[in-house]
């Protein structure tokens, strides 16, 4: 069994809604409800699920880049929740993260290659000759020519500003990088460069993704593992080749049929979910997918499926299963 | 490495544009296209050689008080006449500017630095710090201020300061003042800043508190405090000429506009010398409307959403 | 034989930036028939929603301008109506949605004012008339309880019921063309299945013709009966969906059939264009693709392709590879 590098149980993170004169606390968004997986050395776990379903802050999470409400994360068998601010700090460069928006993830007023390198004078290199040079290499390495090292973020176009913050993140020689949809802002044939770009990245630098995306036919391209979240809930999670072949959770079921394929041929039964997805802040009993499930029944309204192993590394929520 | 992964090669267009576009270029080049702010700004430093270089080529002198010269009209060894002891008001105004433009802008240096540093540690630190420098800012902001300043100008007055020494007070204490706009602002900046996926990027590469602030946070909000500190120096040159003109600014004998102005109080100079109050309150006009035009420009040459 | 709906014939807007002129729609013609869903697809910044907002005549002007071509519809060049007429056509012959569904709505009146306003105004119903109608349209894109939604104000609303309610907005004068302009982008998978699904509904029911604009090959494929392609502001390659999708002829149309990752076919590496789309600034008068074309010749830097069918008549597309002359003159 490979080397567990970032463990996660019973993570929840919950927003509180304020109201009234004295905003005081009226209720809390369930944005992570109780979520537990692994992340084992060099592989990548995708994670797909509809907006409002706790993908990102999950990502963020257990970065500790947001404070968690409760549960434990463990990176490299350290709880990160447990260590001092000064010593999390040192930590950082080891678990990285790149972002969805390759505009608001630069900021404007700093030029390409000090954005890059600038990390490493807090993280002890001080010679800038020293700083200079990696940053070049990491450049290169991310697709960067390196006039471009004094150029301001804003003469760049989004799939350049993405690899700007693919080389920022991947300078501080990391083993750990949560990609946040890095690729759905950017342009169908710029997707593919930065998709390529991540997974040569993973196969020489031995890196360990967990890669957030709303699109199951890029992690499917991309990851040895998928979690499927709804509503701030894991619904289903196995190997990729599992969960494509035999998708055991009616969602899953229904996110993989709705994805238009560029086929005009293809002809397929189409499972069109009825409903919006309900909000976070008031999830619905039970199973929380049972407002839309075309396969619900009462015990899904009463009664919270179990998380459980139905073989084969293969983990679904569901009572039909 | 693959194929797509290789440099890229720019396309020609790009590469014709071969200096570097910087941030400040672009405002620099916004600004220079907006006529009324470049009027404004060849005024302004047409009134800063005026005043500061001016004075060495005028054959008269501050002190020659003669009384047999008093209160003439503008002729041709006084271009702008004499007051009622006999001085060339020309060289008085020139003077009076360089006391006048200086208050402006000390007192906005010193709004900025204290106005800025509170905002930025409101902002970035948030909970108490945030709390304490915020409500300090309502007390200021509920206190009256020209009231006050008449108040402190009385008591100047009554502990008799020396008039060149006043003028620093001055400063002081209109700069002071005025921190509490200019520190909301700001911290609002930051607020929204540290929102930003790029702050939650510093975070995450573990960089020292220090760099945040200054390298990240605060260059964002220096297009904030230039237009607010250009507008500002227009009000505290406003303040100094009503607070002089009232006579609890500068005190004679040192001359600024606002006492200059001051001559006018008595109905025979108001009515048969204008060339008594006219020059100065031409010079308080002009110099206002130039820096709000500056002012004004700077805004739309520094704002991020306005379009090229 | 089908009728000719819109005829975009050799259009030109162009916008003046202080770095240069745009080309956004550079010579663009195709033609829309009635009762077709023609898809125009293309990467941002192609000239796909600037074509649209050309046809509404919605182009902000300075710095926009459409400074040539003809747009026909039904015979008529809208290029050459006064703004009234332009506008009636506006409300009822050619309406449009758009990608963000919460910035069209205005948030501080009800939905059923805000669908009942242009019933009143544009076919003169009274007030009681337009909010059976409004109901009567809630109910057609699909909203149960159409009652209680045309009370409710728009931030009540998650935001696929708010693409259904711009799509009522839209239907509501009964055009004849319906302009959707990446009507589904913002908008979750199994949402956007929904609203496709709508669309498609709504085509069979009314023999509405659709301009759809997307950037995604899926929809293209599932909805389309005609496409055009759009590269740097000229149109590359235009076919019915069948035909281009099994016979793409462009280099950058197979290139965009080949990046994108499809499920359940699992690639060990995606294709991928190289480089990026060109900065759109005072383009040269060569294939704007070719920089980042394999099959770049010498011809293609120099001089534009002509855009015209190569063997087969409603296949037609711009590339040099199909021409029999390709020396440099």
């Amino acid at each position: 069994m490979k080397e567990v590098l970032m463990q996660v149980d019973n993570l929840k993170k919950y927003f509180p809604i304020t109201g009234g004169v004295f905003q005081r606390t009226v209720g809390n968004v369930k944005a992570v409800d109780d979520v537990s997986f692994r992340i084992h050395r060099g592989e990548s776990l995708g994670l797909v699920g509809e907006s409002g379903c706790g993908k990102s802050t999950i990502g963020r999470t257990i970065l500790r880049l947001n404070e968690k409400t409760d549960g434990t994360v463990l990176f490299q068998g350290k709880d990160l929740y447990k260590l001092p601010k000064e010593e999390l700090r040192r930590m950082r460069p080891k678990m990285q993260i790149v972002f969805q928006d390759p505009f608001s993830s630069l900021n404007p007023r700093i030029k390409v290659g000090q954005a890059i390198g600038e990390a490493l004078y807090d993280h002890g290199v001080t010679d800038p000759k020293v700083v200079r040079e990696r940053v070049l290499e990491t450049m290169n390495i991310c697709g960067l020519a390196s006039y471009q090292y004094d150029r301001y973020p804003h003469e760049f176009s989004g799939g350049q500003r993405q690899r700007i913050g693919i080389a920022r993140a991947l300078i501080m020689n990391p083993e750990f990088i949560v990609a946040d949809e890095p690729v759905s802002a950017l342009d169908v044939s710029i997707q593919a460069q930065i998709i390529n770009l991540l997974s040569d990245l993973q196969r020489d630098k031995q890196l360990t993704y967990l890669f957030i995306s709303h699109d199951l036919s890029v992690v499917e391209h991309l990851c040895d593992r998928v979690g499927v979240m709804y509503l701030g809930s894991m619904v289903e999670m196995s190997s990729t080749e599992e969960l494509f072949r035999n998708p055991l959770h009616p969602y899953t079921k229904a996110l993989m049929s709705a994805i238009p394929i560029p086929d005009p041929t293809y002809k397929r039964d189409r499972i069109v979910l009825q409903g919006d997805i309900p909000s976070p802040a008031n999830p619905p009993s039970g199973c929380k997918f049972h407002t839309r499930c075309p396969i619900a029944s009462d015990i899904c309204k009463q009664q919270a499926p179990e998380y459980r192993d139905v073989g084969n590394d293969h983990l679904v929520a569901c009572h039909f299963v | 490495m693959s194929a797509d992964v290789m440099p890229i090669t720019e396309n020609k267009n790009t590469k014709k544009a071969k200096a570097v576009d910087t941030p400040w270029k672009t405002a620099l080049r916004r600004f220079t296209r907006n006529k009324l702010a470049v009027i404004g700004f060849i005024t302004i430093v047409f009134m800063f050689i005026l005043c500061f270089i001016g004075p060495f080529f005028s054959p008269h002198n501050l002190y020659d008080y003669s009384l047999k010269n008093k209160n003439l009209a503008p002729n041709v060894t006084y271009w702008l006449g004499t007051d009622k002891l006999g001085r060339d008001i020309l060289l008085r105004m020139m003077l009076a500017g360089r006391i006048s433009l200086l208050v402006g802008f000390v007192a906005t240096f010193i709004t900025v630095v204290v106005g800025a540093t509170l905002g930025a540690l409101a902002g970035f630190y948030g909970k108490f710090v945030d709390t304490i420098i915020m409500r300090v800012a309502d007390i200021f902001m509920a206190l009256p201020s020209l009231p006050i300043l008449i108040i402190l100008g009385a008591v100047l007055s009554d502990l008799k300061v020396d008039p060149d020494i006043r003028i620093y007070y001055l400063m002081v204490i209109i700069g002071i003042l005025n921190w509490t706009t200019l520190a909301r602002l700001v911290r609002g900046q930051i607020l929204t800043l540290r929102e930003q996926e790029f702050m939650q990027a510093t975070e995450a590469l573990g960089l020292k508190d220090g760099r945040k602030i200054f390298k990240h946070l605060l260059p964002n909000t220096i297009p904030v405090i230039i237009v607010t500190a250009t507008l500002s120096v227009a009000g505290a040159i406003l303040t100094e000429s009503a607070l002089s003109f009232l006579g609890v600014g500068v005190v004679p004998p040192t001359p600024s506009w606002g006492n200059m102005i001051s001559a006018a109080n008595n109905l025979i100079d108001f009515r048969k010398r204008p060339w008594l109050w006219i020059p100065p309150g031409m010079c308080i006009l002009i110099t206002s409307v130039a820096i709000n035009l500056i002012g004004d420009g700077l805004r739309d040459a520094l704002d991020p959403k306005t379009k090229k | 034989m089908v009728k000719d709906l819109v005829e975009f014939r050799n259009l030109e807007t162009h916008f003046k930036t202080t770095a240069g002129t745009v080309k956004a729609v550079d010579n663009v013609s195709f033609t829309i028939r009635e009762g077709e869903t023609l898809c125009v697809v293309g990467e941002s910044g192609c000239g796909k929603s600037v074509t649209a907002m050309s046809l509404m005549q919605l182009i902000e002007s300075p710095p926009g301008k459409i400074v040539g071509g003809e747009i026909f519809f039904e015979g008529r060049d809208l290029l050459k109506l006064s703004k009234k007429d332009m506008s009636r056509i506006r409300g009822n012959e050619i309406s449009m949605i758009f990608q963000e569904p919460m910035s069209s709505l205005n948030p501080v009146l009800t939905i059923g004012n805000q669908i009942s306003e242009p019933l009143m105004l544009h076919m003169l119903l009274d007030r009681k008339a337009a909010k059976k109608r409004a109901i009567e349209l809630i109910t057609l894109v699909g909203i149960s309880r159409p009652e209680k939604i045309f009370d409710s104000y728009p931030h009540e609303l998650s935001g696929g019921m708010r693409q259904r309610i711009m799509i009522a907005i839209a239907l509501s004068c009964d055009p004849k063309l319906l302009i959707a302009d990446e009507p589904t982008t913002a908008l979750d998978v199994t949402i956007q299945a929904q609203i496709l699904d709508l669309m498609r509904d709504i085509k069979q029911k009314l023999n509405t013709s659709i301009m759809l604009i997307t950037h995604d090959l899926g929809v293209v494929a599932e909805m389309a009966d005609y496409v055009v392609v759009m590269y740097a502001g000229k149109v590359i390659e235009e076919a019915p969906v069948l035909e281009l999708f099994q016979d793409p002829q462009h280099p950058y149309t197979k290139g965009l059939l080949k990046a994108k990752p499809i499920i359940n076919q699992k690639q060990e590496r995606l294709y991928s264009i190289p480089g990026q789309v060109p900065n759109p600034i005072d383009l040269e008068d060569n294939c704007h693709f070719h920089d980042r074309c394999e099959f770049c010749m010498d011809i293609c830097k120099v001089k534009q392709p002509p855009f015209r069918s190569h063997g087969k008549d409603n296949h037609k597309s711009a590339c040099w590879l199909y021409e029999e002359e390709r020396e440099v003159l």
